[in-house]
């Protein structure tokens, strides 16, 4: 339990496991030297090795993406004994548009989603954590129970609604959603971290006659940093590899995405070329390995502390 | 800690309000705030909602204006044959997966536990395939690698086997897509070893001066004081699973092949909704789904009471 989470009367079940974590120090095992020694490096073996195999199919493929077609399925090893770049510059032309064009598309839907949930779920975990209204444990229930709503259940009317508005194959179905935060998840998120920040700075603030949109803007977001940038790697991650959606909504080549493109490699191109196929998906892996290697700490933080995948 | 222990919460009273004085204008900042919120909450979500209520009991199409048509859409759903087999798919593919990936889950974060060098590393590695998992490149990749002449059969043949093609074969088709799930076991593993740390230390020092063998603290400590946290990763995962369709679409090529071994249920309510644009059917099936999500969930949540311990 942090102590601000006990001012604010928060339930009693939400205490901040990462800094728990802090306060425990590591155990000091002291066995004999040698024979810890020797177990340690067994296990380290062991966990490499696991490591290793988990890892191995995408290794292959990055190793794959480099030789030519016709060597592909002889050698499950990974180093190429025959290294090309013929399998970048034809996946990159193999479909309708190169593929510069699907990177596009994808990316202005995850910069349309980035602003949405950042603004829309911010503002609304404003309220939640911090205005009286009425009705506001109502409101906050219904939000979390949206949270588990499956998608499928109103998938088809969306669909028949998005399209009375001449919306089916524009971006505006995989965007407008996110403005009117109906990510619920990152609302929750950030209500949890504005919890732990103390009452007493906006209250002193509200008595210097300050209002609330000041802050929220000039107080609660410069403070939430940590959880504005969970939200955003998130949700880069999940748009970018959202396929269901952008399936139904995006039907036409133009407006495809980069893992509807992808899908349709299968369909475009014969099975002999996995090479360009393979070069494409890592190319399409690219960017969350990138957000993966830069925000790392924000992403563990972000599970260990809500549970998201 | 989660939208479960959230949800458990919100029916217990509140606090003292706060001085109202200080919140003197806020239903007005409320409507603001929320605003945005509330609209979607009504056109995107509880709007859809109601007009998929509405259309399970119709034969829309999108071309011709619903025809009531009663229950006809629900009790079709319990003589196709072909929905009945997606429910044993997607069943068999929750309740295999699901706890083998806790189970891989909590395995490593018990390894990975208690200073070890290098854990951050390992932790990264572990957990790059569950951001990895969802995309369609590494369904594709996943088609490849269980193919005919893929990367198992490669390693395969090294030892003398001639294996399958696994992905065409209808017996080992869903195994893949299994196998593709518990290779995401990273979320739930940092969930773990987040909650392995908050155990006190001193309950094992406690219990090893009194003499605890190790496996007996490993029963009596760690085990009930993780099982909050299993049970919330079982809930998350049990719903996330239900609700694959990606990875099934994609390593099908849309089919839910070979012979309807990887048709999952989200994969035929798609073809029903989007290919043959029987959507008010599929409009029944998603309030099958959701009855069935929320009715698993529910029972999760009322076999707990059983197992589940909280130290508050």
């Amino acid at each position: 339990m942090t102590e601000s989470s006990v001012r604010d009367k928060a339930p009693a079940t939400t205490p901040d496991i990462v800094a728990m974590a802090e306060r425990y120090p590591e155990p000091q095992e002291k066995p004999t030297y040698w024979r810890s020694r020797t177990r340690s490096l067994l296990k380290h073996a062991g966990l490499i090795a696991f490591g290793l195999v988990m890892l191995y199919p995408l290794l292959w493929m990055i190793a794959s993406s480099f030789k030519p077609d016709a060597i592909i399925f002889r050698e499950p090893g990974l180093w190429p004994t025959d290294v090309t770049l013929e399998n970048y510059t034809e996946g990159w032309n193999a479909l309708l548009h190169p593929f510069s064009h699907y990177l596009l598309n994808s990316a202005i839907i995850v910069a349309g989603s980035l602003v949405g949930n950042l603004v829309a779920c911010s503002m609304a975990a404003y309220a939640f954590a911090r205005l009286e209204f009425r009705g506001r444990g109502l409101w906050f229930a219904i939000m979390l129970m949206s949270i588990m709503l499956p998608i499928h259940v109103i998938i088809v009317p969306q669909y028949i609604l998005f399209s009375e508005l001449n919306w089916i194959n524009t971006f505006l179905p995989l965007i407008v959603p996110k403005l009117l935060a109906t990510d619920a998840f990152f609302i929750f998120l950030m209500v949890q971290f504005f919890r732990g920040i103390p009452r007493e700075l906006d209250e002193a603030a509200r008595l210097d006659g300050c209002g609330h949109f000041r802050i929220y803007f000039r107080i609660m977001l410069p403070l939430s940093l940590p959880a504005l940038a969970t939200t955003a790697i998130f949700t880069f991650i999940w748009t970018w590899n959202d396929f269901f959606s952008q399936l139904i909504f995006l039907t036409r080549p133009d407006m495809y995405t980069v893992p509807v493109a992808l899908r349709t490699f299968i369909d475009a191109t014969s099975e002999s070329s996995w090479g360009s196929l393979f070069a494409m998906s890592i190319v399409s892996l690219i960017p969350i390995f990138l957000v993966f290697l830069f925000g790392q700490k924000y992403l563990v933080k972000g599970i260990a502390t809500t549970g998201i995948k | 800690m989660s939208v479960v222990s959230e949800l458990r919460s919100v029916r217990r009273p509140k606090g003292k309000r706060r001085p109202s004085a200080l919140h003197k204008g806020d239903g007005k900042a409320a409507i603001f705030f929320l605003g945005p919120w509330f609209l979607g909450l009504i056109l995107i979500t509880a709007g859809p909602m109601a007009a998929s209520a509405y259309l399970s009991f119709t034969d829309y199409s999108l071309l011709e204006a619903p025809n009531w048509i009663g229950l006809d859409n629900y009790t079709r759903m319990f003589e196709d044959p072909r929905l009945i087999n997606s429910l044993k798919v997607t069943f068999m593919y929750v309740l295999i997966s699901v706890p083998l990936q806790l189970a891989a889950a909590l395995a490593l974060a018990l390894v990975l536990d208690r200073g070890l060098r290098g854990l951050a590393i390992y932790r990264s590695v572990y957990y790059l395939p569950s951001l990895l998992g969802g995309s369609v490149a590494i369904a594709l990749l996943w088609r490849q690698v269980f193919g005919a002449d893929g990367l198992v059969n490669a390693v395969l043949a090294w030892f003398g086997i001639e294996g399958e093609g696994w992905v065409s074969h209808p017996d080992y088709a869903l195994g893949t897509l299994m196998i593709l799930n518990i290779w995401t076991f990273g979320a739930p593993m940092i969930i773990f070893l987040a909650g392995l740390r908050q155990i006190p230390q001193m309950y094992y020092e406690a219990a090893s001066i009194d003499g605890a063998s190790k496996w007996r603290q490993f029963t009596s400590i760690t085990i009930p004081l993780l099982t909050p946290i299993i049970f919330f990763n079982l809930v998350l995962q049990l719903i996330n699973a239900f609700q694959t369709f990606t990875q099934a679409y994609v390593v099908s090529g849309g089919t839910g092949g070979p012979a309807d071994s990887t048709m999952f249920y989200t994969l035929y309510l798609y073809q029903k909704g989007f290919a043959s644009l029987d959507m008010g059917y599929a409009s029944a099936m998603a309030w099958l789904l959701l009855a069935i999500v929320a009715g698993m969930t529910a029972v999760n949540f009322l076999v707990s009471k059983y197992w589940v311990f909280y130290n508050d």
